[in-house]
């Protein structure tokens, strides 16, 4: 059997078994809304264009976000794989900063740029830079010596050494430290819109919650599960594909 | 003269221990001339060629090319690798370009680089990615790329190593068929006796720890060689028996290496 028919199959089921247990149980919409409730949700928020604006303006604050992100990313992670001191105090800093969820700065971003969008923006390039700046040091750094002799001996130097070799050959990295760096802002993206201002999807969920609105509340999980799943396997799956394709580092076939 | 090596020494070391890779190398290489570096491992015949290429400065002494001291990589000295070391994210035709690049407009460098596919047989595959190609033709590829920048010297660091037994023989015809063709001055360095007879006109034996000269050998041996078997074999035979020594004291070595530890 096809994976295609095989998903479509499970979601078919799983829709099914949600709907037949809320009407068998009984629970309130409040509580647990049914799938029905959740399309009706769906379709009125879509046809007076809420949503599409919620979408359109998240969209906005990640392309931002995330652009920025890319080239810090880029520039940090240049910096850490070719300057040593930098990359045992700064890396250090980074691997620290790492690990603590962007989200938690929020408060702090709130103090130094008020409850707007700038600290939305401020979160989700916290949450994506980091992990581009670690993926582009490890590209730079794994760029095979012999290809660098290889250009040497072609007169190739300084500069245009980098530009045309090195950089070129750490792209693999780069590309996967941009889907990383998605993932990430993603996430970011709508913990600091739940938490502070819209329009946005989680400026909306956090509003629909307000109100006891959990038909509305599940409608944008289930856009921004939708989202976040379709712009990965769309784009950033497809660009990966190609560049290991190009890049000849494909391990099978 | 043309390529000359003046008392070169090299070590590599830290505090607690250095190693003498090369010791006192002095060698003069005619233009034109196919020569061959032959030794087992560790005789630091592949660092004798990189200081050679500019990749590795020696500890003491002087490598002049035509009278000019070699200080660092230059396009007069082309380098073939053990492995191809083409750029995986051009094409074959922009692998050998990138050679070109700054010498001439974009349009003359896809010429040339045609030019010297054709030389390695490789005209059908310009537009290919290199890891579409098989291991025999990436190192043409390689071959073609060193040569277009016409350089003076051609450096190969045993550049069939890596290939099985059919595809070497191939390629050494190949080569033979292109030094005649255009007469560069080649330094090979190899690890194999037979490679060396087959293909060089000056065999420079190396012995081991440290790398020393063992012995400067013309071969005169008239091309093709498949046609001249037991000299060949004579040849072989003297070179092993000078070898052995060489190899027993790798083995010796090793072994008691492996006792200590």
């Amino acid at each position: 059997m096809q994976p295609t028919i095989k998903r479509i199959i499970f979601f078919v089921a799983l829709v099914v078994f949600w709907q037949v247990g809320v009407s068998v149980s009984g629970v309130s919409p409040s509580v647990m809304p049914a799938p029905t409730d959740v399309l009706e949700a769906l379709v009125k928020g879509f046809s007076d264009k809420t949503l599409i604006y919620d979408i359109l303006a998240s969209f906005r604050r990640l392309f931002i976000g995330l652009s920025i992100s890319i080239v810090l990313g880029l520039g940090l992670g240049i910096l850490l794989a070719k300057n040593k001191t930098a990359d045992e105090t700064l890396g250090t800093l980074i691997l620290a900063l790492q690990s603590v969820p962007s989200i938690v700065w929020l408060p702090i971003a709130i103090m130094w740029f008020g409850l707007n969008e700038s600290s939305v923006i401020f979160i989700v390039i916290l949450g994506a830079t980091l992990v581009m700046t670690i993926n582009m040091r490890i590209g730079i750094k794994n760029v095979p010596p012999l290809y660098i002799r290889a250009a040497q001996t072609m007169g190739s130097g300084g500069v245009g050494l980098f530009t045309s070799v090195i950089f070129p050959a750490s792209i693999p990295y780069a590309v996967t430290g941009a889907r990383l760096g998605w993932a990430f802002a993603w996430r970011a993206l709508m913990a600091g819109e739940i938490l502070s201002t819209g329009p946005g999807l989680g400026y909306t969920l956090k509003y629909a919650s307000d109100f006891g609105n959990m038909s509305m509340v599940i409608a944008i999980m289930i856009i921004i599960g939708v989202i976040g799943t379709v712009v990965d396997i769309v784009f950033f799956q497809r660009v990966e594909q190609n560049v290991i394709r190009r890049w000849g580092l494909e391990t099978t076939n | 003269m043309f390529l000359h090596i003046d008392d070169v020494n090299k070590e590599f070391g830290n505090q607690s221990a250095t190693n003498t890779v090369l010791s006192n190398i002095n060698l003069e290489i005619q233009e034109g001339e196919f020569v061959s570096i032959l030794g087992p491992s560790g005789c630091g015949k592949s660092t004798l060629l990189s200081i050679v290429a500019g990749l590795t400065k020696p500890s003491s002494g002087e490598v002049f090319l035509n009278g000019e001291k070699i200080t660092k990589p230059g396009r007069d000295r082309g380098m073939v690798f053990q492995q191809a070391a083409l750029f995986p994210w051009m094409t074959v035709e922009e692998n050998v370009m990138f050679a070109l690049r700054k010498e001439m407009k974009k349009k003359e460098a896809r010429e040339v680089a045609h030019q010297y596919l054709k030389m390695v047989q490789l005209s059908n595959y310009t537009k290919h990615s290199p890891h579409e190609l098989s291991g025999g033709m990436q190192q043409r590829v390689s071959i073609a790329r060193a040569l277009s920048m016409n350089p003076k010297v051609l450096l190969m660091d045993e550049p069939f190593g890596a290939l099985d037994e059919q595809t070497r023989s191939r390629l050494h015809l190949e080569l033979e068929k292109i030094w005649i063709e255009t007469r560069k001055t080649i330094l090979f360095v190899t690890h194999s006796i037979r490679e060396s007879i087959k293909l060089s006109d000056r065999i420079i034996v190396m012995g081991t720890r440290p790398g020393v000269v063992l012995e400067d050998i013309h071969v005169k041996i008239p091309r093709p060689r498949e046609n001249h078997t037991q000299m060949v074999a004579k040849l072989e035979e003297k070179i092993m028996s000078l070898l052995q020594s060489e190899i027993d004291k790798v083995v010796k070595e090793e072994l008691a290496y492996a006792a200590n530890n």
